[in-house]
C-alpha cells in the first residue's frame, strides 16, 4: 500500500458527509464537494464515503470517474476549463488558450508543478453568445481575450481565491433580442397554480391536451400524453381514479436542467431570469401527477445559479407556492430540491439523468419500462425540460386554446432559440413556431450565411439552399441551438469538432457508440491531418450507420449526423482536405517522432520527416 | 402453449414477461450476444444482439416478447452489422488469440468466427491497460476486457460481494475491484465466486487451469458458437 496522503480524512469530510446525511442518492453532491475541497476526489475519501454511505468502493469510484468535473487524480489548485464549442472556437479559443497556458507554464490537460494550476478543454458551457468561455473552479468566465486572460493568471499567481476575484470576469448576460409569450410578457407569480386551483388537476390536465404543448427538449413528446401516462402507471396501482391527491405513494417531477447540447443556453436564461414561470410549472404539473417532491437537475456549468435559485425556491416557499397546503389548499404540497450535475452531456437523456439524481453514474437504462412508470427509485416520474415547465405555467394561467392559437397546428406556442456563430446580435430570440431560417438570420444580423446548425451537433445543418425551412417539429425540430456560420467558415472544422464532442460525451455503456465514436474521431483526425481518402469518407458513411441503428440512445443514434449532413451538402468541404490517393496509411510516420521532439526541445527542419 | 412469436418465420412460443432472447434461448435459436447470460438480469449493452422486432431495431436480451411480435434475426444486414460491433470490441481492447489462453472457450472469439469475421477491418487502438495478478488464484488482465458487466452482475448479485465495478466513461470505461489498493488480491474475491467463472473472454483466468484441456479439444474448436448454442452443449469435450 501507498503512504496515506490525507490520513485525517474523516474529520475533513464529517461536515460534508453530515449535512448529506446516510442517503446513498446525494453521493454525487457529496463528492462534488469533496472536489471542490481538495481539488480532485483523494482515493482515502472514496474509501471514507463509502463505509459512510454504505456502498461498495468501487461504485463511488465509479461515480467520481464518470464526470468530467470530478477527478480522480491531482488538479491544479485553480482548474481552468476552457468551453470548447464551435462558436468558442471561432471567436479565437484555441489560440487564447495557447496564450493562456503559455503564460503559466503549463501545457492543456496537465497539471503544473507547483500543483497550482491545470488547464484543459471542456464541453460546451453554454455562454456561445459571449464566448470565448470557460470555467474556473466550476465558476463561468465570459468574453475572454488577452487582457482578461493577462488578469486571470496574475490572479492565479497571487494565489487570490476565486471568490475574490473582480465581478466583471463572471458577468453572464442575458442578451433576450427578442422577446415573446413567455420572456415578454409579464407574470406574477401563482397567478398559474390559482388558475390551475380553481379549475381543478383534471381540467388543467385538459388544458394542457387542449394546448397541444409539446416537450421543448427536441424530442417533442406531447406533455399532456406524458403527464396522463404518469396517472395511468398511478391509477394501474392503485387501482382508483386518476387525479386524486394526497397521501398516495410516491411519485415525482423533474425538471431537466442539464442543458448540454452545445450552442443551447436558453435555459440559463429562463432559469437566471424567469426561474418563477419554470417552478410554477413544476408545481401546476406536480398537482396534475400527484407529486409531492420535485427536482431539479441543474447542470454542473450553471453551479453558478444555484444560490440566486436557491432564493427563488425560498421565496415561494415563503409566500405559500410551495411547502404544505400551498395557496392555502389543504393537502396541496410540493417542494423542489435542486441537485447539481458535474459535467455530463448524456445526463440530459431522461433516463440517464434519473440515475444521476440517484446518485448514480449517467448511464442511460434499458426501456421499457418508461420513466413514467418506473423512474427515480422506481416510481413514477415526469421529466420535462425547462422551457416546457415555463410554457406549462402559462396554459395553466390563460388555458390551452390561447396557447393553441400561436405557431403551427403541430407546433403549437413559441420556441426560445439561442443564437449564436457569426451574427452581429448573438442572443435570444422567442418566435412562433413556424418562422423560417431566414427570417431568424435577418433578425440576428447574419450575413452572408453559409449554413446554420440547428438543434446542436445531434441536430440538423441546414445549407443555404435550404433557409426557407421552418423552425417546427414537422420540418426542423429543435431544442434550442442556432448556430450559423460565414460563407467563409470551413464546415469540416464544425463537423470535426462535433465528432470530438461526441467521443468526449458517450457514457462508454454499448459498444457502437463507446467505440463508434472514438473511430468516428480518429478518422476526422486523420483528414484533418491532410491525411484521408475517399475510403475514409466511405468508413464515415458506414460508421454513420452502424450509429444510427445499433446504438443504445439518442446520443449514438445522433453522433454521427453531423458528418453525414456535411458530406451530403457541403462534401467540398471533406474533399479539399483529401490527398488525391486511393490509400493513405493511418500510420503518420512523421507524428510518431512528435514526443522525440518534445523531449529534445527541437522543431526544426531535420526533426521533421516528410 | 399460448402466445407466439416469429423468429425469422420460426413459430415461437413465450410466456408473460420473457424477453426475446428468453423465448429464443429457451427454444434453442442462436441470437449472438456477449454481454447477456440467462443467469442474470439482462445488461443490453454490447447490441450484439439485436433484432428487428415488427420493424424497430431492438435489444433481444431487453425487449419483451409480445403476441405476434414478428422478429428479424439471421438477415445479412444484422449479421454484416454484428461483425462490425465484434470487430469493434476487438480493436479497442488487446485481443491476442494464439497467446490467450482461455482461445477455444473464448465466447468473443468464437461469435467473431461465427459472424465469419476475417479481418479487423478498423486500426487497433492499443490501450495500456493493467493486468492484476495480485490474487493467489485468479488472474485479472484487463486488456480482454469487453465490459460486459457479467462478473459485476454475478459479485453482485449472486456473490453478494460487489467485487467489481466500473469506473471511467466513453473509452476510458474500465472495470475496477472494490478494494483501497485497487487490486484483486486485497478483495473479497475468491475462485469459488461466481464471478470467476462467468467472464466470456479471457479477462479473468482462474490460475494453474490453464491448459487443462488442451488446444483441439476446447468447447468452439469443432463447432461454431451457434452449433453449440442451438444443440445445447452436448458433446462433452468442455467437460474436464
Amino acid at each position: 500500500m501507498e503512504p496515506c496522503e490525507f490520513p485525517h480524512i474523516g474529520e475533513h469530510l464529517a461536515p460534508i458527509m453530515e449535512r448529506h446525511g446516510g442517503d446513498a442518492t446525494r453521493l454525487l453532491q457529496i463528492l462534488r464537494e469533496v472536489q471542490d475541497c481538495f481539488h480532485f476526489i483523494p482515493p482515502e475519501a472514496v474509501s471514507c464515503i463509502a463505509s459512510h454511505l454504505k456502498l461498495p468502493r468501487a461504485q463511488v469510484e465509479g461515480v467520481a470517474g464518470f464526470y468530467s468535473f470530478l477527478s480522480l487524480s491531482h488538479q491544479g489548485e485553480y482548474r481552468v476549463l476552457f468551453s470548447d464549442n464551435i462558436t468558442d472556437n471561432m471567436l479565437g479559443k484555441p489560440e487564447l488558450m495557447q496564450y493562456f497556458c503559455n503564460k503559466l507554464w503549463v501545457e492543456p490537460g496537465k497539471v503544473s508543478e507547483d500543483n497550482l494550476v491545470s488547464v484543459d478543454s471542456t464541453s460546451c458551457t453554454g455562454m456561445c453568445d459571449q464566448g470565448p468561455a470557460a470555467l474556473v473552479n466550476g465558476w463561468p468566465l465570459t468574453s475572454l481575450d488577452r487582457n482578461r486572460l493577462d488578469l486571470i493568471a496574475e490572479l492565479i499567481r497571487m494565489k487570490k481565491p476565486v471568490a475574490e476575484w473582480p465581478a466583471m470576469l463572471f458577468e453572464v448576460r442575458d442578451n433576450i433580442r427578442r422577446p415573446g409569450m413567455l420572456l415578454g410578457e409579464p407574470f406574477e407569480p401563482g397567478a398559474g397554480i390559482r388558475a390551475m386551483l380553481a379549475r381543478g388537476a383534471e381540467a388543467t390536465l385538459s388544458e394542457m391536451d387542449v394546448s397541444n404543448l409539446r416537450g421543448r427538449g427536441g424530442a417533442g413528446f406531447k406533455t399532456a400524453s406524458k403527464w396522463s401516462f404518469c396517472h395511468a402507471a398511478i391509477a394501474e396501482e392503485e387501482g382508483s381514479m386518476i387525479c386524486d391527491v394526497g397521501g398516495n405513494p410516491e411519485r415525482f417531477i423533474v425538471c431537466n436542467a442539464d442543458e448540454g447540447e452545445p450552442g443551447t443556453f436558453k435555459d440559463r436564461v429562463l432559469l437566471a431570469s424567469y426561474a418563477d414561470l419554470v417552478f410554477e410549472g413544476m408545481t401546476v404539473g406536480a398537482r396534475v401527477i400527484g407529486a409531492r417532491k420535485g427536482f431539479l437537475y441543474l447542470r454542473g456549468e450553471y453551479r453558478y445559479l444555484l444560490q440566486p435559485l436557491e432564493a427563488v425556491l425560498a421565496r415561494r416557499r415563503a409566500a405559500g407556492l410551495l411547502g404544505e397546503n400551498i395557496l392555502g389548499e389543504t393537502g396541496f404540497a410540493f417542494d423542489v430540491e435542486i441537485r447539481l450535475g458535474a459535467g455530463a452531456y448524456i445526463c440530459g437523456e431522461e433516463s440517464a439523468l434519473i440515475e444521476s439524481l440517484e446518485g448514480k453514474r449517467g448511464r442511460p437504462r434499458n426501456r421499457p419500462p418508461f420513466p413514467v412508470t418506473s423512474g427515480y427509485k422506481g416510481r413514477p416520474t415526469v421529466v420535462d425540460n425547462v422551457e416546457t415547465f415555463a410554457c406549462a405555467a402559462r396554459i395553466a394561467e390563460k388555458g390551452g386554446a390561447w396557447f393553441a392559437a400561436m405557431g403551427t397546428a403541430q407546433s403549437t406556442g413559441t420556441k426560445i432559440l439561442s443564437i449564436s456563430g457569426d451574427c452581429a446580435r448573438p442572443g435570444i430570440y422567442e418566435y412562433p413556431f413556424g418562422v423560417t431560417v431566414e427570417e431568424i438570420l435577418r433578425d440576428c444580423g447574419a450575413e452572408d450565411a453559409h449554413a446554420v446548425q440547428v438543434s446542436g451537433p445531434s441536430g440538423t445543418l441546414v445549407s443555404w439552399q435550404e433557409y426557407g425551412r421552418r423552425i417546427a417539429f414537422e420540418d426542423l425540430p429543435t431544442a434550442g441551438a442556432f448556430m450559423v456560420f460565414h460563407r467563409q467558415r470551413e464546415m469540416f472544422a464544425a463537423a470535426h469538432n462535433f465528432t470530438r464532442f461526441f467521443a468526449h460525451e458517450s457514457c462508454g455503456f454499448c459498444t457502437p457508440c463507446r467505440v463508434g465514436t472514438q473511430l468516428q474521431k480518429k478518422i476526422m483526425d486523420k483528414i484533418a491531418g491532410g491525411h484521408g481518402t475517399p475510403a475514409d469518407l466511405e468508413e464515415l458513411k458506414h460508421l454513420g450507420h452502424i450509429l444510427g441503428s445499433m446504438s443504445h440512445c439518442g446520443l449514438g443514434h445522433s453522433a454521427a449526423n453531423p458528418v453525414l449532413d456535411t458530406l451530403r451538402k457541403f462534401p467540398g468541404t471533406f474533399e479539399r482536405k483529401l490527398k488525391a490517393l486511393s490509400f493513405e496509411p493511418a500510420f503518420d510516420l512523421d507524428g510518431a517522432l512528435e514526443t522525440a521532439r518534445k523531449i529534445t526541445g527541437r522543431d526544426d527542419e531535420w526533426a521533421h520527416l516528410s | 402453449m399460448s402466445k407466439t412469436i416469429t423468429i425469422d418465420g420460426k413459430t415461437i412460443p413465450f410466456m408473460d414477461g420473457q424477453t426475446i432472447m428468453d423465448a429464443a434461448l429457451a427454444a434453442r435459436v442462436y441470437i449472438p450476444h456477449l454481454c447477456h447470460n440467462p443467469e442474470f438480469k439482462p445488461h443490453g449493452s454490447c447490441k450484439l444482439c439485436t433484432v428487428k422486432a415488427n420493424g424497430r431495431l431492438v435489444s433481444s436480451c431487453t425487449m419483451p416478447a409480445c403476441e405476434g411480435m414478428e422478429v428479424e434475426n439471421g438477415t445479412k444486414e444484422l449479421n454484416d452489422e454484428r461483425r462490425d460491433l465484434v470487430r469493434m470490441l476487438f480493436v479497442e481492447g488487446n485481443h491476442l488469440c494464439p497467446t490467450c489462453e482461455k482461445s477455444g472457450n473464448c465466447q468473443l472469439q468464437a461469435v467473431a468466427y461465427c459472424l465469419g469475421m476475417m479481418s479487423p477491418r478498423y486500426n487497433h487502438f492499443y490501450p495500456q491497460r493493467e493486468v492484476d495478478a495480485s490474487h493467489p488464484d485468479v488472474f485479472l488482465d484487463r486488456n480482454r476486457c469487453i465490459l460486459c458487466e457479467l462478473c459485476v452482475r454475478a459479485s453482485r448479485d449472486v456473490d453478494g460481494k460487489n467485487v467489481f465495478g466500473l469506473s471511467g466513461r466513453g473509452i476510458g470505461s474500465r472495470l475496477v475491484v472494490n478494494s483501497c489498493s485497487g487490486r484483486l488480491g486485497d478483495s473479497d474475491f475468491a475462485v469459488s465466486d461466481k464471478a470467476a467463472q462467468v467472464c466470456p473472454t479471457g479477462a479473468i483466468l482462474i490460475k494453474r487451469q490453464g491448459f487443462k484441456v488442451p488446444i483441439g479439444q476446447r468447447i468452439y474448436d469443432h463447432k461454431t458458437i451457434c452449433q453449440v448454442e442451438s444443440q445445447g452443449k452436448t458433446g462433452g469435450e468442455e467437460d474436464e
